[in-house]
């Protein structure tokens, strides 16, 4: 989760127990311990002091099937505070994937595999000050990927501004199926984050990154063509990009969200993209809760792709995620409170569904000689609880 | 019409006094009710934004800004 969110849902917690007392409306009882929490928070808002987030857990189900390929499996997220100040967390994310995309079945063969991720965070709070730092491992059968990262987020201006900044190392160990480990890749992320109230109702926010990658960045399964002949695809071992990202989000009527996203992101491989999103969620009733979004996205390809070479170059590659393409999505998700006691806990269950539809520009079906494009559907199932 | 060299000179030296004083913060924190609602946050819940960002990035040349920590893809 963003940092900048997981401070202001910290800082905010014991005023949304607030919220979630009042509308539960449970008599004198609630009025007072509302009255004391609201007192509470206020004390500690107008002190500057930042909170930890609430102790949470999350248990989902996910899948992915899309182009002939499925991808599915359970995540389990557990965080406790100890005391305060410091709170620990624990994850674990399984992708079980069955692969028969059109890169497989044109060159190789359908193969299924599974991936495994352990995720560790510790969040530590010092006055206005959230810092995070986080531990993961990765594995799959041909693929290692281990990272840390650290993270800080700080309110200035009265809390009307909260600044962010991150940085997450990657080690990764590229492998093959028949020849196990041969290369490595690195990979360093930074990241700047500012986030403004600006009205009662209006939050905006602005997000950079710049990630820098070094090592074996492609993979040793895809081919590229040349000439309309089959050759490995040659990528360049270093690749830097930038991202900004702008976003606003408000509250148009009585608990109506709006958000509206804008990313720009380029790179040294001349790869350019555009991606805008906007959604509108609402509350019905206490305990339901919809969130609906579009987004698109457009992407121009970078120099050494090519979906049938015409001339021998250094660097060359038929990876259509760096081709010329088009994504569409349209999503809705569900949450529905169905246990809760204001100011102590809170359980949801969320269905979530995005369908997407990639339209590539230059990526040939070499089945019908047509230009590639699919649909996909992305579902969640999960279980959040706040106690 | 001639300038006030005064009164210019007060005005320039109330400018600057406007600049010294801290801004006041315009929206007090008991103003910011509905800022604090779980609604307003652009990733709610970690599993779930995590999933469809790691659906992303393995499928898109983009990436980066989007507030996950982490990201990447970790696989290949």
């Amino acid at each position: 989760m963003v940092a900048t969110d997981v401070k202001r849902a910290g800082r905010f917690a014991r005023v949304r127990r607030w919220l979630s007392s009042l509308r539960g409306g449970r008599g004198a009882l609630v009025a007072v311990r509302a009255a004391q929490l609201l007192g509470g928070a206020m004390a500690a808002t107008s002190a500057g002091a930042v909170t930890l987030p609430e102790d949470r857990a999350e248990a989902m189900a996910h899948l992915y099937d899309g182009g002939g390929t499925k991808a599915s499996g359970p995540a389990v997220l557990v965080r406790k505070s100890v005391n305060d100040q410091l709170a620990l967390s624990a994850s674990y994310y399984v992708d079980m994937v069955s692969n028969a995309s059109i890169d497989v079945v044109t060159t190789a063969s359908p193969y299924h595999e599974k991936r495994e991720a352990y995720d560790l965070g510790l969040d530590y709070v010092v006055r206005d000050s959230l810092m995070t730092l986080t531990l993961g491992n990765s594995k799959e059968p041909d693929y290692i990927a281990d990272t840390w990262g650290a993270d800080i987020s700080h309110d200035v201006f009265g809390g009307m501004t909260t600044v962010s900044l991150g940085f997450t190392h990657g080690s990764d160990r590229v492998g093959k199926k028949d020849i196990g480990f041969f290369d490595t890749a690195h990979h360093w992320q930074y990241r700047l984050g500012v986030t403004q109230i600006l009205t009662p109702r209006w939050l905006a926010s602005v997000n950079t990154e710049v990630v820098s990658d070094d090592g074996f960045l492609g993979s040793p399964y895809r081919v590229a063509r040349v000439f309309g002949a089959a050759v490995p695809e040659r990528n360049p071992r270093t690749r830097t990009s930038r991202a900004v990202k702008f976003r606003v989000i408000g509250d148009v009527g009585d608990r109506d969200i709006v958000h509206a996203d804008y990313r720009y992101f380029w790179d040294t491989w001349e790869i350019r993209s555009h991606t805008v999103e906007t959604g509108y969620s609402r509350y019905f009733g206490n305990a339901w809760l919809a969130d609906s979004f579009v987004r698109f996205n457009s992407q121009h390809k970078a120099s050494f792709y090519s979906d049938n070479a015409t001339s021998e170059t250094t660097y060359v590659s038929r990876n259509r995620q760096l081709g010329t393409y088009t994504d569409v999505s349209v999503g809705a998700s569900l949450s529905y409170t169905f246990a809760q006691v204001p100011g102590v806990y809170d359980a949801k269950v969320h269905a979530g569904y995005e369908f997407v539809h990639y339209n590539y520009k230059d990526f040939t079906d070499i089945r019908t000689g047509s230009l590639y494009s699919y649909n996909a559907s992305v579902l969640q199932l999960y279980l959040t609880a706040n106690f | 019409m001639h300038a006030n060299p005064m009164r210019a000179a007060a005005a320039l030296l109330a400018l600057a006094l406007c600049g010294c004083a801290p801004i006041e913060p315009w929206v007090k924190p008991y103003e910011r009710e509905r800022l604090a609602d779980p609604i307003m946050q652009s990733q709610r819940d970690a599993l779930a934004a995590r999933h469809q960002e790691h659906v992303r990035v393995v499928r898109e040349g983009a990436r980066g800004a989007t507030g996950v920590q982490g990201g990447g893809c970790g696989c290949n």
